[in-house]
């Protein structure tokens, strides 16, 4: 595989960049691998690189039912941070953040990671508290944390309405300046490159219709609309539809599946520094390279596999953006589009083994993935090549639904009193 | 958003005047300390999240009050039937009847 | 300021415009005149300017190319004032008004001479997705170097810097048929649906009803000119009171169960809009069905140097021609591969411009076409292609490669194209309906959508004015009625994709705002790129403010023919809503400020604000926080009314705290269902702490409940539960006990709830109790009665969440400020205060009272709450039971809340701060546990302290750390008890 550099760059424009590789093969699927990843978004294809590059395993199919990056990897907001409360949860997604400041060059692919800073604004007292909590509990977990008041949340963020006589008046603000944004195809794309080149088949169009398993129980393969596929270890990552593909291995599971939508407005020149959240008000916005302001929505009530949602979530998004930033009313929506986002009871992800010998799900990531993506597939390839949960997703099992040992981050950030 | 017909209202009303409740026909036992930690997990955390025919509970929050069951396709997000609580689950029958 | 010129470019004789309404206007400063119902683009042509606007990436002179929504090139920032800036906006649909200012984007120092165009230049080494491949190394320089430079690059127009004055409008409508487009279709389903008498609303996006009837001048129907005829409907339709007309109106998305969202625009078009209009309308309409008459786009040609300044659309420029009356320039070319081309040329021809030729990529053209052109002087070149264009800022030639491969040169001034039309599958595919590939016409047509809607007219493939009225009148179930047309010109025919291969010789743009050409989805392809949405998102084909309305079927063309596979297998991507760009502000509409999200007041608010109280949000309520005296900080306020309550006493408003009525023969039975402690037991006159959990067996809320009689219970719960606690009960009651005769309300907002607290709480309102003994002996610590105070029929508790004696008055809302005015009255004079919320805070953590949602976060049970004794062991269900039971809420080492000292009593711990057992350990610490209420106190002078703490209940006395970032602060675990422990107060 040729590497990507300004030279290589400047060879090619010499030579009408007739000479570019493709970045994937594009195989006909084999009848046996060693593992089959379902789904080639950011999180399957990480997966298959990291089995390849650190476990030495590398007879892999990355199974993509439309075409990879396709699913949440390719919807979301691109969000990242890892200012996370338990212990679990903030060696997870700061193991993220720690493979994301090297990834483009790891992939050779610049995946943009842009480390703007990720501000959670606080709108009462409780919200104050919780935001406190969050930063002494980072601050000894060594993440990066810090609480700025109004006025100082205004310096990093100049469009942000701080004024004492808004409905909800910001309090202060939680900032995580290592928190920021990345261009998410680029992520998926970089992730295939270097896999396909490790040996990688990445089989698009390619839809699973039924797990195989042996009389004995264990896993053996994948049914899928290219034919049989056999392996003796499948790994399902589908953010979105584990239920249906775990439902085929007869393993039912603790998610609910919901609509999620997002927008962008239509590109202006630099305008907006940071990403910022608000858990209160249920907005969050930064701005793309391209200039876009990209804003995320909650979720719709109910379940839906439908990738759209209703317009009033679109309208309780603005309302809340327009109450944080009055400035942006007369900008205008340019294109919404939503995602499938499955979701746990206690609002942290599954990385596990499952009661099926050679099965295993990464999934339940709920509207926050994406930040996850390097640490995900780093400690889940781990999982699949030993058998065994990496230390950093020890904590994230299937079973812990039973026990009562829950993660529960949303529990810990809400409750009103 | 959705167009919900309420079975105790007999009226199609916004959605925003109900509130989604859950999976539909969930049991809860009426000796719970006999339940295992097993059937307790799949009572209160494992649902079907079915890509299809959903049975769902939804409330009509912001109108009578009551809370009442859908058949509802997760996929077009069409309603198929609702029915009142207490009523029994359509047969897989009846759904399909409903499908066609 | 006057203009210098009178429009050369406008044509006597030609369009629907009048002399007579001539304004004034200005483009980056200079004046300009236009005529009133130009858009801002027919008057600049009319001016002969054609320069509007610089690409994105290569900062590219660009001219308006299109007279519709989907022009991706002239867009221009409009300014009424500071406030008044909106970027963005399509030079080819702003209406122009006296005195419009309008500036270019996207260029330094000016739209002639743009710095950025040296992009232009380096353009080779910019290549689609090229950012991935560079800017990678050294990997600090990322952030600190490139990325700000590529930053500073993007955007078009600058975002406005203030809060928008304007105001936007929402509304709902509910409709027999939704039409959307007024164009020959739309126009004539609703003149049938009308007739059938259903009720209707029509809707377009232009300023007059008549779509592209408006801009073609051959047409004749029902004996009138296409002009006339959409007249005559409108004006026959105005009459009716069950047809609703709306222009400006555009249907921007398709929703589910028939629900479309419709932006009216409503002073965009004013010079000085009125103050009671909304700038924007935002319509939600519900449609029992919904017939979408969008129709078509048309497509540009894709071959070198197809973007300079002066090509434009065939259409657009018969467009400008016969309904604003302006030409595109002296002397065009043609490059057509379609017929409508042709009528565009001859309207030209006619109106005095010089046709330099037409060039025809087909080489079988109708015989009518040929001829006409010959009788004209007009040379076709058939088989032909433009292979490349002169000029900078405006295109000054072309060259002509003809079907032999000779080439000519021609000079022009301006090149009409048309490359056919897409039909317009936004809002029929936003529905849910999956586009059909038709192999014969080479486009994708809708098929069947699942909802309650029918597609006619050009969107669905009509290409001509009789099939779109038959199509018309079926879509709203009327018999086809002979209408007597005149129409020569089809929409048949075009071409996808590049024409030629001398495409890949220069710069064919297929996108033109973001500036992708046809090799760059040759690139994407050969990379692998082998999805259209890999190819739209590497290269940004499609993405631009147009949404690919004009480069989606090109692109697709392109990476289909490099793949060699049918179009259909390589893909269409979604069309997503909004159909064109929506000013956030029609969503938002008057959801701003205070009416952002509603604010609930106590009856006593008022009396709190007028007696100075600062106030803290708290879910929906706004809480009176404390009541500082002249000179006070919140710390001194907070010291002294704690401070008077303990030694004598203090009025407090509790009326926000949740309240329901749980009535009925079953009522004692269902709480015990609910609630964790027995209520069998209970006598009436008595009240009891209740602790409700969730299945799961963690705390939900709390709170003291009463009860009046064997069937009748005042529950309270915490202020931002009550909504979800009654949901919770009614859940239970409806679904799982429904054979339970109980009834549930809501009295949140029936009863004000006045506590008065303190050594003198007695004193105070003992004259103005009625009907009721309140002495200690009848009356209790946790006792209730149904008495009249102040003459009010009231409910009394003896009840304290201070820690002092303590009565909490429950009057109805309506007396609750005269009856807090009355106890204010007598309480004031014996030197009792009124308290806020921070106080209350302060005493209950005094005596070790807990706050759901502050010293419990939804992982915590009773028992690590320290409530056990709540929960009573003998009832055989009540929710959360089971729950409890689960090995893991058995655990030892679970974290459980106790009190914690400083060492050095003056130090206050944070909120939310950590608890270690060693200080020094390396990060990352293991952490006991966390410090959820945290206070000074001035009554024990020292700062309290409620934490929950790994098995904290066995670790009384022992001392551990909170690590702050300036060194840890030693403490010491006690009971959470810090005031009067044994209840002496409370029960005096």
């Amino acid at each position: 595989m040729r590497n990507y550099n300004v030279f290589s760059l400047a060879r090619e424009t010499l030579r009408g960049h007739k000479g570019w590789e493709k970045q994937w093969r594009s195989p006909e699927p084999k009848k046996q691998y060693d593992v089959i990843i379902v789904g080639a978004g950011g999180h399957g294809l990480g997966t298959a690189y990291y089995l390849a590059k650190e476990h030495g395993i590398t007879n892999i199919a990355v199974l993509e039912k439309g075409w990879l990056g396709g699913g949440n990897t390719g919807r979301n907001t691109t969000i990242i941070r890892s200012n996370y409360l338990y212990d679990e949860s903030a060696g997870l997604y700061n193991h993220a953040v720690k493979l994301w400041e090297t990834l483009s060059q790891e992939l050779n692919y610049n995946v943009m990671f842009s480390q703007r800073g990720v501000m959670m604004l606080a709108h009462n007292v409780h919200d104050v508290q919780s935001a406190q909590r969050h930063i002494h509990a980072n601050r000894l977990n060594g993440v990066d944390n810090e609480w700025l008041t109004p006025q100082q949340a205004k310096e990093y963020c100049p469009p942000l309405n701080i004024s004492k006589t808004s409905r909800y008046p910001v309090m202060g603000a939680a900032l995580q300046r290592r928190g920021g944004v990345a261009r998410h195809d680029a992520v998926a794309w970089g992730y295939a490159r270097q896999a396909s080149a490790m040996g990688v088949d990445i089989i698009q169009n390619c839809e699973v219709t039924g797990i195989n398993r042996s009389p004995s129980g264990e896993v053996t393969g994948v049914e899928t609309t290219r034919g049989t596929i056999g392996a003796k270890k499948v790994g399902v990552v589908a953010a979105g539809h584990t239920s249906v593909l775990m439902e085929m291995a007869g393993v039912r599971m603790p998610l609910e599946s919901y609509p999620l939508q997002a927008l962008v407005s239509e590109p202006v020149k630099p305008v907006f520094p940071c990403v910022v959240m608000s858990n209160a008000v249920h907005a969050y916005i930064s701005q793309s390279d391209k200039g876009e302001l990209v804003i995320g929505a909650g979720t719709d009530s109910y379940l839906s596999y439908s990738q759209t949602g209703s317009m009033h979530i679109l309208q309780h998004t603005l309302d809340a953006i327009i109450e944080l930033y009055p400035m942006f009313n007369r900008m205008k929506m340019l294109r919404t589009w939503g995602g499938i986002v499955d979701v746990t009871p206690d609002r942290s992800p599954i990385l596990s083994k499952t009661p099926v010998k050679g099965l295993y799900v990464n999934c339940g990531w709920g509207t926050g993935g994406f930040k996850a993506t390097p640490g995900s597939a780093h400690v889940f390839a781990h999982t699949i090549a030993r058998d065994e949960p990496h230390k950093i997703n020890a904590g994230f099992t299937l079973d812990r639904f039973r026990s009562g040992r829950l993660i529960d981050e949303a529990a810990a950030a809400a409750v009103a009193h | 958003m959705l167009l919900i017909h309420c079975p105790y209202c007999q009226e199609d009303r916004p959605e925003l005047e109900f509130a989604n409740a859950g999976e539909a026909h969930i049991v809860r036992p009426k000796n719970m300390d006999e339940m295992s930690d097993e059937d307790f997990e799949a009572m209160f955390f494992i649902r079907d999240n079915p890509k299809g025919v959903n049975l769902e509970r939804w409330r009509h929050a912001f109108g009578c009050g009551r809370f009442f069951n859908a058949i509802r396709n997760t996929v077009s997000d069409k309603f198929l039937k609702v029915y009142k609580a207490g009523e029994p689950r359509p047969s897989d029958e009846e759904i399909a009847e409903l499908l066609k | 300021m006057t203009a210098q010129n009178d429009q050369p470019f406008r044509v006597k004789g030609r369009g629907a415009l009048s002399r007579a309404g001539t304004i004034e206007f200005t483009f980056d400063g200079k004046t300009y005149q236009g005529l009133e119902g130009d858009t801002l683009a027919s008057a600049l042509l009319a001016n002969g300017v054609h320069l509007m606007g610089r690409s994105f990436k290569y900062h590219r002179p660009r001219g308006v190319l299109a007279a519709g929504v989907e022009e991706p090139n002239a867009l221009v920032g409009i300014s009424r004032d500071k406030a008044r800036h909106t970027p963005n906006v399509r030079a080819s649909v702003q209406e122009l008004y006296d005195g419009l200012a309008a500036t270019s984007q996207n260029r330094f120092p000016s739209l002639n001479f743009d710095i950025g165009s040296v992009n232009s230049l380096m353009s080779p080494f910019f290549p689609a997705g090229f950012y991935y491949k560079t800017f990678k190394w050294p990997a600090k320089a990322w952030d600190k170097l490139y990325e700000p430079f590529i930053r500073r690059a993007a955007g078009l127009g600058d975002a406005p810097t203030e809060s928008d004055p304007d105001r936007y409008a929402n509304r709902y409508a509910h409709c027999d048929v939704l039409i959307i487009g007024g164009g020959a279709a739309g126009l004539l389903a609703a003149r049938e649906a009308a007739k059938k008498k259903q009720s209707v609303i029509l809707c377009d996006e232009n300023p007059q009803m008549g779509g592209y009837l408006l801009s073609d001048s051959d047409v004749e129907i029902e004996g009138l000119s296409g002009p006339a005829w959409a007249a005559s409907v409108v004006a026959e339709l105005k009459k009716l009171d069950n047809v609703r007309l709306l222009t400006r109106t555009t249907g921007f998305g398709y929703f589910q169960q028939n629900m479309v969202g419709l932006v009216e625009s409503v002073t965009d078009h004013l010079s000085t809009p009125p103050a009671d209009l909304p700038r924007e309308r935002m319509w939600q309409v519900r449609a029992k069905k919904v017939v979408i008459a969008q129709g078509a786009i048309e497509r540009h040609m894709v071959f070198p140097g197809n973007d300079r300044p002066g090509i434009v659309l065939a259409g657009a420029a018969q467009t400008w021609l016969n309904r604003y009356g302006v030409t595109v320039g002296d002397r065009a070319g043609v490059f057509t591969a379609c017929d409508t081309a042709y009528a565009a040329a001859f309207d030209l021809y006619e109106a005095g411009t010089e046709i330099a030729a037409i060039i025809d990529t087909r080489s079988q053209v109708g015989d009518d076409l040929l001829a006409q052109a010959k009788e004209l002087g007009i040379e076709v070149f058939t088989g032909a292609a433009v292979a490349a264009t002169t000029g900078n800022l405006r295109v000054n030639g072309m060259t002509v490669k003809t079907a032999t491969g000779e080439e000519k040169q021609f000079d022009i001034d301006s090149l009409i194209m048309s490359a056919g039309w897409t039909p317009s599958l936004h809002l029929y595919s936003q529905s849910r309906g999956k586009p059909v590939w038709d192999e014969a016409s080479q486009r994708f047509l809708p098929g069947h959508s699942p909802q309650n809607c029918v597609t006619i007219g050009a969107c669905n493939g009509a290409q001509d004015l009789a099939t779109v009225f038959a199509e018309a009148a079926k879509a709203v179930g009327a018999k086809p009625t002979k209408i007597t047309v005149k129409d020569d010109v089809s929409l048949a025919g075009g071409v996808i994709g590049t024409t030629g291969p001398a495409a890949d010789k220069g710069k064919a743009f297929v996108d033109f705002q973001n500036d992708v050409t046809a090799k760059d989805i040759k690139l994407a392809v050969r990379e692998g790129m082998h999805s259209i949405e890999h190819v739209k998102r590497y290269t940004t084909n499609g993405m631009a403010t147009d949404q690919g309305k004009l480069s989606n079927m090109h692109g697709l063309a392109i990476a289909a023919n490099m793949l060699d596979k049918p179009i259909p297998q390589v893909g269409l991507t979604t069309f997503r809503a909004p159909y064109t760009p929506t000013t956030f502000g029609s969503f938002v509409a008057h959801t701003r400020g205070s009416l952002f999200d509603p604010s609930r007041h106590t009856p006593i608010h008022d009396w709190a604000a007028e007696n100075g109280a600062a106030f803290e949000p708290v879910s929906l309520w706004k809480r009176a926080w404390y009541f500082p005296q002249a000179g006070e900080d919140m710390h001194e306020a907070v010291d002294r009314e704690c401070r008077t309550v303990r030694t004598t006493a203090g009025v407090f408003d509790a009326s926000t705290l949740g309240k329901i009525e749980v009535v009925g023969p079953d009522a004692a039975a269902f709480m015990n269902i609910m609630y964790t402690n027995g209520w069998d037991k209970l006598k009436p006159g008595r009240a009891k702490y209740g602790i409700m959990l969730r299945e799961d067996g963690f705390i939900y809320d709390d709170g003291v409940v009463g009860k009046l009689s064997d069937n009748r219970f005042h529950v309270t719960t915490t202020t931002g539960g009550a909504p979800r606690v009654l949901n919770h009960m009614e859940d239970y009651l409806q679904t799982e006990f429904p054979d339970m005769r109980v009834w549930l309300t809501s009295t949140t907002e029936q009863w004000a709830t006045i506590a008065v607290q303190g050594p003198k709480a007695r004193e105070i309102i003992k004259p103005l109790v009625s009907g009721a003994d309140i002495s200690n002996e009848k009356f209790p610590h946790m006792s209730v009665v149904e008495c009249k105070v102040c003459g009010v029929p009231a409910r009394l508790f003896r009840i304290s969440f201070t820690g002092e004696l303590g009565f909490e008055i429950n009057v109805p809302a309506d007396y609750g400020r005269a009856v807090w005015e009355t106890v204010w009255e007598r309480a004031e004079p014996l030197g009792a205060c009124a308290y806020g919320t921070e106080a209350m805070h302060v005493m209950r953590a005094e005596k070790g009272y807990i706050i759901v949602g502050q010293d419990t976060d939804g992982t915590v049970t009773p028992h690590d709450a320290g409530l056990t004794w709540a929960v009573a062991k003998s009832k055989p269900d009540f929710v959360g039971k089971r729950g409890l039971q689960r090995p893991d809420l058995m655990a030892d080492g679970r974290r459980q809340l106790v009190g914690l000292k400083t060492t050095d009593p003056k130090t206050v711990l944070e909120e939310g701060a950590q608890i270690v057992d060693d200080p020094e350990q390396p990060i990352p610490m293991k952490m006991l546990g966390f410090v959820t209420s945290s206070y000074w106190s001035g009554t024990l002078g020292q700062s309290i302290a409620m934490a929950l703490i790994e098995g904290g209940a066995d670790r009384m006395g022992e001392k551990l750390y909170v690590p702050m970032p300036d060194g840890a602060i030693e403490v010491e675990v006690t009971g959470t008890v810090f005031y009067d422990p044994k209840g002496e107060k409370l029960h005096g």
